[in-house]
């Protein structure tokens, strides 16, 4: 299992401001080890952050996204104490989800 | 036994969720979201616009001033290239970035529901100095707007 990611909700204004950051290798496939292997792509390939079991961010990744991967967006409609609730899932079924209170 | 049946419950719990979402509405049924935890596969390995676009259900890309790139113009570590994308466009629904001498250009697509603000911030990997391609589909229809970040040493090598 993963590291657990990292959320910050705050109330920026009369939106939701979201910061995340997942602990994630975000291997691209690309590289290779010092035998000149091949290192196997590892990386995040869905996110989905829900509020209130409404989703209110969506997103597939590609290998190219960097590693520990950071992300932040806005949204409306939340509230000081309500919970965001962010999941990924990567390339080899691993999924990790975390929660956050709205501040 | 026991935690093989413990499988199967979890695994069809979670696509009666996704069944749920697509009944409220959140998805729309064709998208690669309402085919279960799909990740559009093909729409990552295209290696230029035209073909991200078509892979993402469009045909074609209309240039447009109403999105913005924010990024330092030269990234001194491709490894960790932040990007802001934002879209003054009327009804976003996707935001993807696109890196065009990537080797898969695709970086990310995310969907931006009802209520979400039309931006996200990123950080992604530059192989090279690139033209950077923020592709909108806002309303149905595809839009785009590019700009050049330089990059001083790779991320994407060893």
């Amino acid at each position: 299992m993963a590291d657990p990611m990292k959320i910050r909700a705050a109330m920026s204004g009369d939106k939701v401001e979201v910061k995340i950051l997942m602990s994630h290798e975000m291997e691209t496939g690309q590289r290779k080890d010092a035998k000149g292997a091949a290192i196997p792509a590892h990386f995040i390939q869905t996110v989905s952050a829900t509020h209130n079991g409404k989703v209110v961010l969506a997103a597939e990744w590609g290998p190219a996204v960097s590693k520990n991967p950071f992300l932040s967006f806005k949204f409306t409609g939340g509230k000081p104490g309500e919970k965001v609730s962010v999941t990924w899932v990567d390339n080899k079924g691993d999924k990790r989800t975390d929660e956050a209170t709205i501040s | 036994m026991n935690s093989r049946r413990r499988q199967v419950l979890q695994g069809t719990g979670g696509m009666a969720v996704m069944g749920l979402a697509v009944a409220a509405g959140l998805f729309k049924p064709g998208s690669a979201w309402a085919q279960g935890a799909a990740w559009n596969k093909a729409a990552f390995d295209t290696r230029n616009m035209n073909d991200t676009v078509k892979a993402l259900g469009g045909a074609g890309a209309t240039e447009s001033k109403d999105i913005v790139i924010n990024s330092p113009d030269i990234a001194e570590n491709g490894a960790v290239v932040p990007f802001t994308i934002s879209s003054k466009l009327p009804k976003t629904q996707q935001i993807a970035l696109l890196v065009e001498k990537n080797p898969n250009m695709l970086v990310a697509n995310f969907s931006i529901p009802d209520g979400t603000e039309a931006g996200v911030t990123t950080r992604a990997k530059m192989g090279q100095t690139s033209n950077v391609v923020a592709l909108v589909k806002a309303d149905g229809k595809f839009y785009y707007t590019t700009k050049e970040v330089k990059v001083t040493l790779g991320g994407c090598g060893g």
